[in-house]
């Protein structure tokens, strides 16, 4: 447990992310609610995004020298952008399905199975 | 005039293309041409006049340019010394031994050669339109664009009917209808612009390999022409006929141009330059060379081609020599040989000089002599296809199947003539063998043609064995040496035959048969005609006041028979077959020409129902009869200076003395017109004429004797005579009937053999494409829908997967991606 007695460095960051992350993922699996797992995947960016930023950070990466430069930032603007999209256009579905069939179950989305 | 080597070409050329272009526009454009095409008419007949017009400029432009040559030659008959007019050059002097040796022996004919265009180049062969012009050619020109346009202006009125549809009562179709068809009359003035053409393409040609081309034109535009009433069986035969029979004449005619091409590696009559400007000795040139005085010999080619085993034996020699040397060079010096190789350069030149040296000698023992004999008598072949000479003479009198215009354009100026012009253009190269055999032909021809002619009662049969009889007489002159007589009588004899076959189109157009017993007393219903045949039958028979002035025949029949008479002089036993035979062809003239008149024109009518409905055809169809009649009266007057004109285009040099039959002598052509001889001639030439023509009056004019009597009593001689020597079916049983036996059983053995095995090979074929057709379907086919299968039936495995429900896909990356990790640690632990 020595991440509990370093001072707040990348490691710190990453687990965040991680747990982020996962949460996301255990989200995404679970909820039945189309908005939840929306959510969840928004937790799924964002904790990757965490990493990116840590990961490209200056200050935290100096002693490490381990760093990526500014590109990480630079990800992580692309991945806001993108989850911005996502939502809108997964929002915009969500509302389809819903004048479709009253309902905003995932599990009831199973027009395409085999 | 200095530019005539330009200006003739030019006018001739023109007028020699200006059919071609009239008979392109009709193909083109002909049913399109005014009312039923009858534009076409105007189109071929201005060409042709046009063409006449140039000719005559032409002549006119040769007649003021040579002033003094024509003045030395209007009195030929006067000069009765020879060589007075000794050349400057005084190649006289240095003395041929041929006595004779007048003065054109040593002047070459005036002539212009030249090349329009070069058609391809194959080594040594070289295709080219050329041009020889000498006063023969222009000579020739105005006679044929002349008859050719009195011929097309005429046709315009007999071939109106063709104008609307024509009912062919001639033939009957299959339900009994006579055929119906519609009017061709474009299709016939078509084909008269291409017949034009090509005749003058012909005279024109400056090479032989052009005049073969152009040859070959007339021949097809003839069986076009011969073969216009295509539907009639008769006719469409007929065209055949005259088609083939030619083909025969033709290979004899191919193989004489491959004799002197490859013996003189040219094909051009007159001398010319090449590309580097050096000149080039024409075929002419070649074999009477000047350095020769233009004295037949043949060439050093020819020598050295016949003599090839003697030329092998000398380059074997010098290579024997060489290769001597060689070994007596090694021997001197083993280590440092001079060269290696055989010295090619020095062999071939020491040969070549040897060679050189060796010709004269050659020539002497013969060598080469018997090539140019093959090539005289080869080009002959082709000259009696053409000009319906004995034996291959069957096709012409078929050729009135025709339209009568064409009967007489291939009578008179075009086909027939062709044949007789060669003979005449190629007289340098005949040696005086060639030339007996020519004679020989042309007198059977003349005998046999015209003792047919005397029972014939179709009259344009009558007319068609009359002309190949005047076809075997101008043979016959030139065959003697009588090459002006010859020339002569081609020209005066085109103008009355064709006069002669337009008087009886005339006369059918009017009476609708050709059947002279049908005809009678018609001279009433249609004197112009009449009258104008008259003309035609005096000058045919050549009726004049004796030593004063005649119709043209008159004037070209004395100089044929007085040349005979010159001929027997020196070569008796010959010439005097050839004597009769001339003599004896004039009476039969006279008697068949105006059997043909009285019989047609005189007496009481014969069927009255022909006699009523006679009339005398329009002015366009007489207007032409008159033209021609008169130019038959007078052409050979020698105010026209027909005769001058020809006697400059006279080839150089004497006949002279022959090789083969050494007794055969030739004498100059101008010693016939000695006076004891001239006057023999005209006497036996009007006396015979005038007891065929008294003959033929009391048989069929007066009627004291009625030719039904001496029918009966040589019943035998007359249906061996009706039945044209029985030649048709000769040939029917010696040619036509084998040949198409012949046919008959190549024919089964196509059908049962060859026809057999292929359909077996097609079965067989079709058995294997059934297997192959099963492996396909079973093997091929099966493997690719046994993959297909199989792939189906794991997409319905895999199909359970998919369950539509996001959480679980969710959940199954997780744990996929999970495994993954987990794999990979493992993996890159160990």
């Amino acid at each position: 447990m020595d991440l509990l007695s370093q001072s707040v460095g990348v490691s710190h960051f990453m687990v965040v992310g991680a747990i982020m992350f996962v949460s996301g993922v255990v989200c995404m699996a679970t909820k039945r609610n189309a908005l939840g797992v929306l959510m969840g995947i928004e937790l799924v960016l964002n904790g990757a995004n965490v990493n990116f930023v840590a990961l490209s950070s200056e200050f935290l990466t100096k002693d490490t020298g381990g760093g990526i430069g500014l590109d990480g930032q630079l990800i992580a603007l692309f991945v806001i952008v993108l989850a911005a999209a996502e939502a809108a256009v997964a929002l915009a579905i969500v509302l389809n399905f819903y004048n479709n069939h009253a309902t905003i179950d995932v599990d009831r989305a199973d027009e395409l199975k085999g | 005039m200095e530019d005539l080597h330009t200006v003739l070409p030019f006018l001739l050329g023109l007028a020699w293309l200006l059919p071609l272009a009239s008979f392109t526009l009709i193909v083109l454009f002909g049913p399109r041409m005014g009312a039923h095409g009858v534009a076409a008419s105007y189109l071929a007949t201005g060409a042709i006049g046009s063409g006449f017009l140039l000719s005559v400029v032409a002549l006119l432009a040769w007649g003021l340019s040579s002033p003094d040559r024509n003045a030395a030659m209007s009195q030929p008959a006067a000069l009765e010394g020879h060589g007075e007019h000794a050349d400057a050059s005084g190649l006289d002097q240095q003395g041929l031994d041929h006595h004779g040796g007048g003065h054109h022996a040593v002047t070459p004919p005036r002539a212009y050669s030249g090349e329009w265009y070069t058609l391809g180049r194959f080594g040594k062969l070289k295709i080219t339109i050329g041009y020889y012009i000498d006063a023969l050619t222009i000579g020739m020109f105005a006679m044929v664009t002349l008859i050719a346009t009195c011929i097309h202006f005429y046709a315009i009125g007999y071939m109106h009917d063709e104008l609307h549809d024509v009912t062919d009562h001639e033939v009957t179709l299959s339900d009994g209808q006579h055929l119906r068809r519609p009017g061709r009359f474009h299709r016939f003035f078509q084909y008269m612009s291409l017949f034009c053409f090509s005749m003058l393409g012909l005279v024109i040609a400056g090479n032989i390999a052009m005049v073969f081309v152009f040859w070959e034109l007339v021949g097809i535009c003839s069986y076009f022409l011969i073969g216009f009433y295509i539907e009639r069986k008769s006719a469409s035969n007929a065209a055949n006929k005259a088609f083939i029979v030619n083909r025969v004449g033709d290979f004899g005619m191919i193989i004489g141009l491959m004799a002197l091409f490859a013996s003189l590696g040219t094909f051009a009559f007159g001398d010319g330059v090449d590309d580097k400007g050096k000149p080039t000795a024409g075929i002419f040139s070649q074999v009477r060379a000047p350095a020769n005085h233009y004295a037949l010999q043949a060439p050093a080619s020819m020598v050295r081609a016949a003599a090839a085993a003697r030329v092998r034996a000398i380059v074997a020699d010098h290579f024997q020599e060489d290769a001597e040397e060689l070994d007596e060079a090694h021997l001197a010096a083993p280590a440092k040989p001079a060269r290696k190789r055989p010295d090619f350069d020095k062999i071939q030149a020491a040969s070549e000089s040897e060679i050189a040296a060796e010709i004269a000698d050659w020539r002497e023992q013969g060598y080469g002599y018997w090539l140019l004999v093959i090539a005289g008598v080869g080009i002959f072949c082709g000259c009696v296809g053409k000009s319906a000479q004995f034996p291959l003479h069957v096709w012409l009198p078929d050729a009135m199947e025709g339209p009568t215009p064409v009967s007489a354009l291939v009578h008179s100026a075009t086909m027939v003539a062709a044949g007789v012009y060669l003979v005449g253009r190629f007289y340098p190269v005949f040696a005086p063998e060639v030339l007996l055999v020519i004679a020989y032909t042309g007198a059977i021809t003349l005998l046999l043609a015209a003792t047919i002619a005397l029972t014939a009662t179709d009259i344009k049969r009558v007319l068609a064995y009359s002309t190949v009889s005047q076809l075997g007489y101008m043979m016959l002159a030139l065959g003697v040496g009588g090459w002006a007589a010859g020339m002569f009588h081609l020209i005066t004899h085109a103008f009355f035959k064709s006069l002669l076959f337009l008087c009886s189109g005339s006369v059918i157009h009017a009476c609708h048969t050709n059947e002279m017993p049908k005809m009678g007393g018609l001279l009433k219903k249609m004197p112009i005609t009449g009258y104008t045949m008259l003309v035609g039958c005096l000058a045919i028979m050549g009726a004049g006041v004796p030593f004063l002035i005649g119709l043209s025949g008159y004037y070209s029949k004395d100089s044929i028979i007085a040349q005979a008479i010159s001929f027997q002089q020196r070569n008796p036993a010959h010439g005097t077959v050839f004597f009769y035979a001339a003599a004896g062809g004039a009476a039969m003239t006279a008697f068949y020409m105006f059997r043909l008149w009285y019989m047609t024109f005189l007496g009481p009518p014969r069927d009255h129902h022909i006699h009523e409905h006679a009339h005398e055809s329009p002015t366009i169809m007489y207007a032409p009869l008159i033209v021609l009649a008169v130019f038959a009266a007078v052409i050979g007057w020698p105010v026209f200076g027909v005769t001058d004109l020809l006697e400059q285009a006279r080839p150089a040099g004497e006949t002279g003395q022959g090789v083969l039959l050494a007794s055969l002598a030739y004498p100059n052509e101008h010693d016939s017109h000695a006076p004891n001889i001239h006057m023999q001639a005209t006497l036996y030439a009007f006396s015979t004429a005038l007891g065929g023509f008294l003959l033929a009056t009391v048989f069929y004019g007066v009627r004291w004797l009625n030719p039904n009597d001496v029918r009966q009593q040589f019943g035998a001689v007359y249906r061996f005579l009706l039945n044209k020597w029985y030649f048709d079916e000769l040939y029917d049983a010696v040619f036509v009937r084998p040949a198409r036996g012949l046919a008959k059983v190549i024919a089964s053995f196509d059908r049962l053999g060859i026809d057999r095995l292929i359909d077996n090979l097609a079965r067989w074929t079709r058995g294997l494409a059934g297997i192959d057709d099963l492996i396909d379907r079973y093997l091929v086919d099966g493997a690719v829908n046994l993959t297909a299968g199989w792939t189906y039936s794991l997409g319905r495995s895999l199909r359970s997967v998919q369950t539509g429900k996001l959480r679980q896909y969710v959940m199954l990356i997780v744990i996929g991606t999970v495994a993954l990790t987990i794999l990979i640690n493992f993996a890159s632990a160990k």
